[in-house]
């Protein structure tokens, strides 16, 4: 059941993707309307799926990359549901429901709830939840980043077109770039300590410098220094655009060199 | 008697000549005595602004008058001969004068379409003239009728909107860089008019922190006050931009007043935030190279105007409309000039009194059914005789009169003693107008047709 509905989502996020492009090139009201429209019904039967699988889900089970992304998606569609409902920013969709469906589409590549080698701990759900929660922040840092640089990009150049009057204030995507970074940062942060914790469970070490927890930790620093930059010496506007979507390459690198490893559970 | 415009405006000349051309105002009126001193002109006015300098005038002759004006604009200025000016003036006559006046007044010719000043200019303009006597019945119905085309523009177009849709647009991009203008600061530099009004629109949309600076720190201390906000020293505004969200730069500098250092240093000073510059002067007073600089947002006033293009159907379609009622108007006032010509106004008079005679025949012929033919003829020629002897004289003063300086008014009073249906009366700005010319020379147009009726007029009973 909980497949079907996954299915619909990812059938629904794609039409919603669709017409959401569509909106960046014409930008009429009634494609925000019927974007919107799809992506709450994408967005309930999301809501579904999950809820299906976590009450199939038993103790045993650990949390996969499957659920992992499928859950990041479902935050992402959230906040942009949130966002849009509080600034009428019907634009930010035509970033956002894509990435949520690229997340999707990963997530529909891999296994439901991979085989438990280890000895699972409720701690792995609150890691994986923590950490996911901290990468829909970079994610939405990220789509502000580019939102940020193709805005600076058309005032640069007088390029008045649709995009840009759809796209949003540069200081606003400045500002939601830094609220996104700054609500993340602390949630990944959280999310490493309970891996490291759930490892040390696991495996009897906090950390064993495998790739993803070295990528983890680069990522980290990274987005460290980026926040200390902002508060401290102006890295804002432009220079955080950039680095924000570095960064961002960088949490979608460790996540495929994860997956690519064919690591179940995520450690 | 002719209607002519010679001139030069920011389409035809450039900024230097245009400068060296300009009459500043305390040497307006010694500027209008001179214009009126030449042989053949009857009626001046000098209409100059930063953007154009024009002289209105009633001639004798088209020809002679276009020479008159063009040895004016170049005595004033013995920098300039008239052989230079000449490749940047252009002439109009008669209907095609008073468009050209209209469409000024309405600033369908003005360098940013839609603007308000200009009027204000012409009405500056006008009461000058008047005080110094240098307009007569013509040009004092022609500005008046051009004021009242100008506000009828106003309100039947939308195309006043156009020009504040300038700063509209300087607002519109700010929105796009900044999503709260309340906690933003607006730094105004310079006092040009288009920096004013766009200030005033950042105003209107939220800004609460208003620096002004200008050369003049009086200026600075007025504008300032007026805007509710604080005024820095010229000297010290390049520093001081760093404390500045918004910069408008509208002054008459011939230079750059701010250079991509300049900005690159706020930029720095403000930890990246984004600056917004506007640059409202011409020549510019922003280095252009500023585009280069990071988070630093210029705009010139040509990128604002294509801005506002986009609008541009619905602006041209604004303009059409106005250009319509210019023509409309030209035509009512073509109506009344020509009702100031001579002989229309004979073969009007003519038919009044006729009119007039006839009906009065016809009502006493008809009470006196029983009187035979030849006593019917004595009646009707008995009538003739008293209206033609009535109006004879006034017939003969203004055949006399029409070559001279006060033709016109003589024209003028006859139809309104006649009341020979003048369009103007009732058209122009309505009635209270032309029954209380504020205007000096008409009076004295009375004053003097008073004193000159019995000269030519000899044979007057009255008299």
């Amino acid at each position: 059941m909980a497949a079907m509905f996954f299915v619909v989502t990812m059938a629904l996020y794609f039409a919603a993707t669709v017409s959401y492009l569509a909106y960046l090139l014409w930008a009429t009201e009634a494609l925000s309307k019927i974007s919107l429209g799809i992506t709450a019904v994408g967005f309930t039967s999301h809501s579904i799926a999950l809820g299906v699988g976590m009450v199939g889900a038993t103790d045993v089970s650990s949390p996969g990359f499957h659920e992992a992304l499928s859950f990041s998606s479902w935050v992402l569609i959230l906040v942009f549901i949130v966002v849009e409902f509080r600034h009428r920013m019907h634009v930010l969709g035509s970033f956002i429901v894509p990435l949520a469906l690229i997340s999707l589409v990963f997530a529909a590549a891999l296994p439901e709830s991979a085989p438990t080698l280890t000895p699972v701990f409720r701690t792995l759900w609150v890691h994986v939840t923590l950490s996911m929660l901290g990468t829909v922040g970079f994610a939405i840092a990220f789509v502000a980043g580019v939102m940020y640089l193709i805005q600076d990009g058309l005032l640069k150049s007088k390029r008045f077109n649709v995009l840009y009057s759809k796209l949003p204030a540069l200081d606003f995507l400045d500002h939601l770039n830094q609220q996104s970074i700054v609500t993340g940062f602390p949630l990944l942060t959280l999310g490493i300590i309970t891996g490291a914790l759930s490892a040390e469970f696991s495996r009897g070490s906090y950390l064993n410098w495998n790739p993803e927890q070295t990528w983890a930790l680069v990522t980290w620093v990274f987005y460290f220094v980026v926040l200390m930059g902002r508060l401290t010496v102006g890295w804002r506007a432009k220079r955080a655009a950039y680095l924000t979507i570095i960064g961002f390459a960088g949490v979608i690198l460790t996540l495929i060199g994860v997956v690519l490893k064919g690591h179940g559970p995520v450690s | 008697m002719h209607i002519v415009v010679v001139g030069l405006s920011h389409k035809t000349a450039p900024v230097e000549i245009r400068e060296k051309l300009a009459i500043p105002e305390s040497r307006m009126g010694e500027a209008l005595t001179r214009l009126c001193s030449y042989q053949g002109v009857r009626e001046g006015i000098l209409l100059s602004t930063c953007n154009r300098v024009e002289v209105y005038a009633v001639v004798d002759e088209i020809e002679s008058g276009y020479g008159r004006i063009q040895d004016f604009l170049a005595d004033a200025h013995l920098s300039l001969s008239s052989e230079q000016l000449t490749p940047h003036l252009y002439w109009h006559e008669g209907d095609r004068a008073i468009s050209h006046l209209f469409r000024v007044a309405s600033s369908l010719d003005s360098m940013i379409v839609g603007e308000s000043q200009i009027l204000g200019q012409i009405k500056e303009a006008f009461e000058v003239a008047l005080t110094h006597k240098a307009t007569g019945i013509i040009l004092n119905k022609v500005v008046k009728k051009a004021i009242s085309v100008a506000k009828r523009v106003r309100t039947e177009t939308k195309i006043a909107e156009m020009a504040v849709s300038v700063s509209y647009a300087a607002v519109e991009l700010a929105k796009k860089i900044f999503s709260d203008l309340s906690e933003k600061t607006v730094l105004l530099v310079g006092a040009g008019e288009m920096a004013k009004l766009a200030a005033r629109h950042f105003i209107a949309n939220g800004v609460r922190h208003v620096r002004v600076t200008t050369r003049n720190p009086q200026q600075a201390l007025e504008l300032a006050n007026r805007f509710g906000g604080t005024a820095i020293a010229f000297e010290e505004f390049r520093e001081d931009m760093a404390s500045a969200d918004i910069v408008l730069v509208s002054t008459g500098a011939a230079h750059y007043l701010v250079s991509e250092d300049d900005v690159q240093r706020s930029v720095k000073q403000r930890m990246n935030r984004p600056m917004f510059l506007i640059d409202i002067s011409v020549p510019r007073n922003i280095d252009p190279a500023v585009r280069h600089v990071d988070n630093a947002f210029l705009f010139d006033i040509d990128d604002l105007k294509t801005r506002v293009e986009r609008n541009r159907g619905e602006r041209l379609n604004e303009a059409e409309k106005a250009e319509r009622v210019v023509v409309d108007e030209v035509g009512v006032v073509r109506h009344w000039l020509q009702s100031l010509e001579v002989t229309p106004t004979i073969v009007a008079l003519r038919a009044r009194v006729d009119d007039i005679k006839q009906a009065e025949l016809d009502k006493t012929l008809g009470r006196l059914a029983n009187l035979s033919a030849p006593e019917r003829e004595l009646v009707e020629a008995m009538a003739s005789s008293i209206v033609n002897k009535l109006i004879h004289n006034t017939m003969v003063t203004l055949k006399a009169e029409v070559n001279t300086s006060e033709g016109t008014a003589f024209i003028e009073a006859a139809r309104r003693f006649f009341s020979l249906g003048d369009p103007a009366v009732s058209d122009v700005n309505g009635n209270e107008t032309s029954a209380s010319e504020p205007c000096h020379s008409s009076q004295e147009d009375i004053r003097d047709s008073e004193e000159v009726t019995p000269r030519s007029g000899s044979k007057a009973p009255d008299r």
